[in-house]
């Protein structure tokens, strides 16, 4: 089971928490502007990567309170967690 | 190659078993390929048998990072079964069923496939009510799928409890008969004997690392741990990890990477005569014939690539299972692992050209794509050879995300299988 940092209330195993998806995916401002491929694209494409992902997660049983994380999905290690509005860290 | 036949077990018996041949290559990679297949589960082996055998192309190459059936083709609960709700997947899960009935012969290999039927139980009225719509549609499409009460499901599988007391009481269950199961290292190793045999070269520990298009965009090589590849056309069926492989040549894909776990028990008497699933309590089981019981558990909540979950997960499942077979509360658990599934937002197939010419994708199986093996493979040769899809598989494009023709088939799939 994960250790999930909640950026709130701190370190909790992952039962307390749900997850949310891929964090980061902008809804087009006017979604009658742009075409059906980039509607496609926003509503079902995702990076997928072998490697650091943006994610959202829900510290459901807890706080209840939305936030995002970085996580490297090949160990499952996070790397950061932070608050929703912030800036994704930089890991470098 | 070595037939296998009655005759030739005798007289290899009789030599000590010591005259058996490697059942195939491991050739050095060519410099060019008329096509190169990526990932050696399944179904890129399967692709490479149907397009050597029924499409004589003979100048290719699977190549596999790992070992072949290394992936989720040895890491499944191999159930087999074709009752899913719309025309389009009927259509593709029975053309599938239609070949694995034949499969050992075909291949001259035992897949030790078994129709000792699936049988899926309702649990609440909705269960009862999605099942006895999808008996219906799988009959109006030709698809065996009955119906049967409670004491006619624990008839059929007599360890189940049916009795009060249940907190998801069994209010019936829908049987396809001729689903079943087959020995999934088998399918792998089948088809690679097959293969090979036809000239196929099968080439393991080689990591395809990029794809390379040409000017006009078209696919040119690809390049791996072993060194470039020419080649003009390039299926990539490579499960948990076809988002990585497609970025190569640049493409998004409607794609999520899950950890699936399965579990099997100590080996005991045979006592198990078929296929049970719930979707509802999430939890599925059979006996193998090496006498273990095989048991899939639920998807890890989280994108991931790591090839195991968390123990939350298989613990969940297996409360289900005592509750339903409370004879096995006492049985040990032997293994427990996980494979990355791949899966789509309607949780139907991708099995299909792609906008990049020369490059065929097939995958979007997630947790269910084992019953799909011999279909998904000969579909996906036919693709290749004839650059168009076979009317089967023609539903099954990335556009239709695009194009709001999704094929959703959450209900059937939505216990991971
Ligand atoms: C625990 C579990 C239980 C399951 N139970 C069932 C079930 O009961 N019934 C059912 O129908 N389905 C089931 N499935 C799903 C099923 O296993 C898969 O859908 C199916 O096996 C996929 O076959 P494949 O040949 O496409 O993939 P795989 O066997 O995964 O083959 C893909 C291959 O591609 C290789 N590869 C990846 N990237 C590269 C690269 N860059 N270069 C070279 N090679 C690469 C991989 O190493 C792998 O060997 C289950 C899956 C899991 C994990
Ligand atoms: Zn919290």
């Amino acid at each position: 089971m994960l250790l999930i940092v909640c950026p709130y209330c701190g370190a909790r195993p992952e039962l307390e928490f749900s997850y949310g998806g891929e964090a980061h995916v902008a809804r087009p401002k006017d979604p009658a502007s742009v075409s059906d491929a980039e509607w496609a694209d926003y509503l079902y494409a995702r990076s997928n990567p072998k490697g650091v992902h943006a994610e959202r997660w829900r510290h459901t049983h807890g706080c209840a309170r939305f936030f995002n994380a970085l996580r490297d999905t090949l160990s499952d290690r996070f790397l950061a967690t932070y608050r929703i509005g912030e800036k994704r860290p930089d890991l470098a | 190659m070595q037939r296998f036949s009655a005759l030739s077990l005798i007289r290899h018996s009789l030599g000590g078993h010591l005259g058996w041949q490697p059942q195939w290559r491991s050739p050095e990679p060519k410099a060019e390929y008329d096509a190169v297949i990526v990932g050696a589960g399944g179904h890129g082996l399967g692709a490479a048998y149907y397009l050597a055998k029924e499409h004589g192309m003979r100048n290719i190459a699977v190549l596999e990072k790992g070992w072949l059936g290394g992936g989720n083709t040895g890491r499944n609960t191999t159930i087999i079964r074709s009752n899913y709700l719309y025309d389009e997947s009927a259509a593709l899960y029975d053309h599938a069923l239609k070949l694995w009935e034949n499969l050992s012969q075909e291949l001259n290999y035992n897949v030790m496939f078994s129709q000792r039927g699936v049988m899926m139980l309702a649990h609440t009225v909705h269960d009862v009510q999605i099942f006895k719509r999808h008996v219906h549609a799988n009959r109006a499409n030709g698809v065996d799928n009955e119906w049967l009460t409670a004491e006619q499901a624990k008839e059929f599988c007599p360890p189940l409890h049916i009795g009060p007391g249940l907190r998801y009481p069994v209010l019936g269950a829908a049987l396809q008969r001729r689903g079943g199961t087959a020995r999934d290292d088998a399918v792998a190793w089948g088809y690679a004997r097959a293969a090979d045999a036809l000239g196929v070269d099968i080439i393991q520990n080689c990591e395809v690392t990029a794809i390379r298009r040409g000017t006009a965009g078209g696919v040119e090589a690809v390049e791996t741990s072993r060194g470039a590849i020419r080649t003009r056309r390039v299926g990539v069926s490579a499960a948990g990890n076809t988002s990585v492989v497609m970025a190569m040549a640049g493409l998004r894909m409607p794609l999520e990477s899950y950890p699936l776990q399965a579990l099997v028990s100590e080996p005991v008497k045979p006592m198990f005569p078929c296929v049970v699933m719930s979707n509802t309590i999430h939890a599925y089981i059979s006996q193998s014939d090496k006498g273990e019981l095989v048991i899939g558990a639920g998807m890890d909540a989280y994108v991931s690539y790591s090839q195991h979950g968390a123990l939350h997960i298989p613990a969940q499942t297996l409360e289900a299972i005592c509750e339903l077979f409370p004879m096995f509360r006492r049985m040990r658990m032997l293994r427990n692992w996980g494979g990355i599934v791949d899966v789509t937002p309607d949780r139907s197939p991708i099995l299909a050209k792609t906008e990049v010419a020369g490059l065929y994708v097939n995958c979007g199986w997630g947790t269910g794509g084992f019953k799909a093996t011999p279909g998904a493979a000969h579909l996906l040769a036919w693709t290749i050879a004839r650059d168009e899809p076979h009317p089967i598989n023609a539903p099954f494009t990335i556009e239709r995300f695009r194009d709001g023709v999704v094929i959703d088939e959450a209900a059937a799939a939505a216990v991971s299988h």
